[in-house]
């Protein structure tokens, strides 16, 4: 039994082991962020035991927009069109209210050709997680400037960034995102919890992550290389996320940690590292958010949380039966009734 | 003189935003009532008030219904137009004119009759509340028209009745508006026209119904749950009339929902929604016309390339571009028979009548499900926003057919599951629905190149062979869509071929054709792709065919000559008619009587605007 005990993979609460969430191969260049952001997703779904099949993986196009296939190879994926994603995930996820709707996308994916659909999702609050594999470039096109680069910002070949940078948290807090989250790629500590918060949150929780570009974005002069990331991110709090299923309580120092009830029963704990931060403030978080961006700063945690907003399926009224599991008896009105609609027509 | 009954043209000429649609509605549900056919068409500004608008009436007892070019009778209550108006009034006519009006120029004639109203002053004199003084005023002509057509009290009240239900006070307001017009008519004229209104019993059981309302009908029986949508005229009233339904009839006992509409912010938007519901598993709509078909593109061809079913509703409006909104075309059948890039095929609805507005609307989620791909119902403005006359429609009794679906049993028993692999021979692969719990069930759908196990692939073999197999299953759709409709004349040697709302004026026209000696077949298309034997059979019983069309390009002769040999194209004449106003009777007959190809005077002078 001992040497049994020795071989025996280490599952999650659901009896899977970390394998079952993995996907196919990435096919992205070695060492980009994104796929250690794949990673981070792997391990938050497999630690949180989210039922791989209740996953409906969603994204756009673009180097982010591939990702999606390379974890929860039991999860069905929709990769659609360039920077609709939102439209397709909103779509799904009304017709099966079940279904835990994880999308990804890219920078130019999300804040250019697909800034309108963002904003609308974020607007009707469609629960999902939006996570943007932010690297300020576009990778499969080879290079060019996208519309999160930050002024001044250099390209590979030298060129100079003149334009303001689109902050796509910055729009998702002002929008009124019930969930609003930066991170980088490189910060497991931070981004897992964040991860499985947003797995717990009822509404659209973004996640505005940056992920390095190895290839096109990571020289000096860039403002999403690693070393630039490293040197600027200036995380707000450490966090702790204590799922529902867990009884533990860990004993923390007063005055030391704000703790966050989820809807689910969860909790995220942000530990302080220095100043007091609230994130249910949304004046704080975007005031956070422009002093870090005069300092020099990547300021990275979770900016905003509202746990109490109504999401979509909420404002929506929807059955508790996800729609596609009506049958004809649910959905065909009775004879007597096509009747009495159609004598109004007389 | 001798009578004319039950065979004329009203139009009511008013100011757009008058509150002229109530009594125009009452006006003909007044007929409706009389037992004489009836049909309307509505010509109307893109604008929300101040513009002229027209309101056209075709009352004739055989059931000709189409919009003719000659008109009988105008009522002219825009003071901007009646200059133009009273012109085109035929010979022997009348017109119903505000009595403040100067009649001078053109609209001074001494071959019609006239029936001055003091409109205003009458309005003025008896109208107290000054909000209801302009809808009132328009309920005045309705009683003029009323006393001088010999229409019966009895037909505009239960119009009036039906129209306002419940509301008694509202109920006598109208009624005593029309009294009005009644009694100044009734003391002040001595009927010196020719038209009247007999009571006959040619409605009874029927109903008037717009092909818009008819095709929610549609979605509502054909079990849609999830809409999604763009406001555009002249879709719109589509989607508004299901979301009326959707709240009647399909909320469950405690309020909850068991549909969910969602206006999106452009129409790109509005069909990804749908395409993520339809892969989800639900039966998902959207409603638009020209300038969202065209921001559909990359949507519709990912449905095409990644197969997942939706039902859009083109209702056509003129175009190109901005185009003509409130103008009636078929001017998208080309665009959206390949509509997106590479090579993309979709399946078309055609529907010519408000029962097929009805029918193929329900048919649409079926197919669209059955084979696992967009499928665009091509309706038009004429068919989608006029009433047209019609029986109630029966009770849909044929059951969903929910298409290839794998559940988890299923897969179990099968042991596999490959979502591209064409098992059955038909090209129509199995799909699952994201949630199912087997192991094997998850697929990832893409619009990148892809292998029958939906994996990603840049292997020019595989691509081809996924291209070829969504050929044979376009192939496949041929048998599932509805046929064309042959009537045949013994003898006749020429063919008409027609489709979509043009088919409104096609008995009168082959009639009238008939009357001059001119026999024909008449074959007329619904869905696309063809079913090419009947077509050819068709051809074969012809030695001409008019393809008769309502845009300028003749948009499904090309399709039909992509399919055709040419012994049998070289028999298309293509008949045109795209002013944007339904296609007059008259047009045609001269058209096809005349010669041998297109209608040398497709375009008429008379009718609202100038056509």
């Amino acid at each position: 039994m001992a040497s049994n005990m020795t071989e025996q993979k280490s599952t999650n609460r659901l009896g899977l082991t970390l394998e079952s969430y993995k996907g196919s191969p990435s096919t992205l260049c070695p060492g980009c962020g994104h796929d250690t952001i794949t990673r981070h997703i792997i391990q938050a779904f497999y630690e949180y035991g989210v039922e791989p099949h209740r996953v409906a993986k969603m994204s756009g196009i673009g180097c982010s927009s591939k990702t999606p296939a390379y974890f929860l190879s039991r999860s069905c994926g929709f990769n659609s069109v360039h920077g609709r994603m939102p439209s397709v995930a909103t779509g799904a996820k009304v017709a099966n209210r079940s279904l835990l709707v994880h999308g990804v996308s890219g920078d130019g994916d999300t804040a250019a050709i697909g800034l309108g659909q963002f904003c609308h999702l974020i607007r009707r609050n469609v629960p999902m997680i939006y996570l943007i594999e932010n690297n300020g470039v576009y990778g499969l096109t080879k290079g060019q400037f996208s519309a999160t680069s930050d002024p001044g910002s250099k390209q590979k070949k030298g060129a100079v960034n003149p334009f303001d940078t689109i902050d796509c948290a910055a729009i998702a807090i002002q929008l009124g995102c019930s969930f609003v989250a930066r991170s980088f790629s490189g910060d497991a500590k931070q981004m897992v919890p964040l991860l499985k918060a947003a797995i717990a949150h009822r509404g659209t929780a973004l996640l505005d992550v940056i992920s390095p570009c190895v290839t096109f974005n990571n020289h000096e002069g860039s403002t999403k290389s690693y070393a630039y990331v490293q040197k600027t991110d200036t995380p707000l709090h450490a966090l702790d996320f204590v799922p529902f299923y867990e009884e533990t309580h860990v004993d923390y120092a007063e005055g030391t940690v704000k703790d966050l009830a989820l809807p689910d029963g969860s909790h995220l704990v942000l530990k302080k590292l220095g100043k007091e931060y609230d994130p249910a403030d949304r004046i704080t978080a975007i005031k956070t958010l422009e002093e870090g961006r005069a300092k020099g700063q990547l300021i990275t945690g979770l900016l905003y949380l509202n746990s109490k907003k109504k999401d979509f399926i909420e404002i929506e009224e929807l059955v508790d039966t996800p729609l596609c599991e009506l049958g004809e008896k649910d959905l065909k009105p009775s004879s007597e009734t096509l009747k009495k609609i159609l004598e109004r027509y007389a | 003189m001798n009578k004319t009954i039950n065979d004329f043209t009203i139009e009511v000429a008013t100011v757009n935003g008058s509150g002229s649609q109530t009594s125009n509605l009452i006006l003909t549900k007044a007929i409706f009532r009389m037992g004489v056919p009836v049909g309307p068409k509505n010509v109307f500004p893109s604008n929300i008030a101040g513009l002229p608008t027209w309101y056209i009436m075709r009352v004739n007892e055989k059931g000709y219904l189409a919009r003719k070019r000659t008109l009988d009778i105008v009522v002219c209550l825009n003071q901007s137009t009646y200059l133009q108006d009273i012109p085109r009034v035929r010979s022997g006519g009348v017109v119903i004119v505000e009595s403040d009006y100067v009649l001078t120029g053109p609209a001074k004639r001494d071959d019609i009759i006239y029936y001055p109203v003091p409109f205003a002053k009458l309005a003025a004199r008896h109208i107290t509340d000054i909000k209801l003084k302009k809808p009132l005023t328009n309920m005045i002509y309705v009683g003029v028209l009323a006393h001088l057509l010999g229409i019966e009290d009895v037909a505009v009240e239960g119009a009036i009745r039906h129209q306002l239900r419940d509301k008694e006070k509202a109920i006598k307001i109208n009624l005593d508006a029309i009294d009005l017009g009644r009694k100044y008519a009734r003391e002040n004229f001595k009927k010196q026209d020719p038209f009247y209104i007999e009571r006959r019993n040619k409605t009874a059981g029927k109903i008037l119904i717009e092909g818009n309302a008819a095709a929610a009908l549609g979605c509502i029986f054909g079990g849609c749950t999830v809409a999604a949508w763009y406001p555009i005229t002249p879709a719109s009233s589509l989607t508004e009339t299901l979301i009326d339904f959707f709240e009647k009839y399909r909320k469950d006992a405690s309020g909850g929902k068991k549909y969910c509409v969602i206006q999106a912010e452009d129409e790109i938007a509005a069909l990804g929604m749908v395409m993520g519901a339809g892969w989800a598993g639900a039966r998902a709509m959207t409603g638009t016309s020209g300038p969202g078909i065209s921001l559909m593109s990359e949507f519709a061809g990912l449905g095409y390339y990644a197969e997942v079913p939706s039902v859009i509703f083109d209702i056509q409006r003129i175009g190109p571009s901005t185009g003509l909104p409130t103008r009636t075309a078929q001017g998208d059948m080309q665009f959206v028979s390949t509509l997106s890039h590479g090579d993309t095929k979709h399946v078309l609805l055609i529907p010519g009548t408000v029962q097929e507005c009805f029918d193929f609307s329900m048919m649409a989620f079926d197919l669209a499900e059955r084979l696992q791909t967009p499928v665009f119902v091509m309706s038009d403005l004429d068919l989608g926003m006029n009433l047209w006359l019609t029986d109630p429609f029966p009770y849909p009794e044929k059951p969903y057919d929910r298409g290839k679906v794998l559940s988890q049993a299923d897969i179990k028993r099968i042991g596999e599951f490959e979502r591209y692999r064409d098992v059955d021979g038909d090209g129509i692969p199995y799909r699952t629905y994201p949630g199912n719990s087997h192991p094997l069930a998850a697929y990832f759908t893409r619009g990148s190149g892809h292998n029958e196990q939906a994996a990603y692939t840049e292997d020019g073999t595989v691509y081809q062979r996924n291209m070829d197999r969504l050929l044979k299953k376009f192939e496949t759709s041929r048998k599932l869509l509805p046929t064309s409709v042959e009537n045949s004349m013994p003898g006749a040697k020429i063919g008409i071929l027609a489709y979509g709302s043009t088919h409104q004026a096609m008995q009168e026209v082959r009639d009238a054709l008939s009357g001059r000696g001119v026999k024909t077949h008449y074959l007329r298309l619904r869905g696309y792709p063809f079913q090419i034997e009947p077509i050819r059979n068709f051809f074969a019983k012809c030695d001409r065919v008019f393809v008769v069309e309502q845009n300028r390009d003749a948009q499904m002769a090309q399709l039909l000559k992509l399919e055709l040999e040419s012994k049998e194209i070289n028999k298309i004449h293509s008949v045109l008619h795209y002013s944007g106003f339904p296609i007059p009777p008259e047009a045609l007959v001269e058209g096809i009587y005349r010669k041998n190809g297109v209608a040398a005077e497709s375009m008429p002078t008379s009718a609202a605007g100038g056509e």
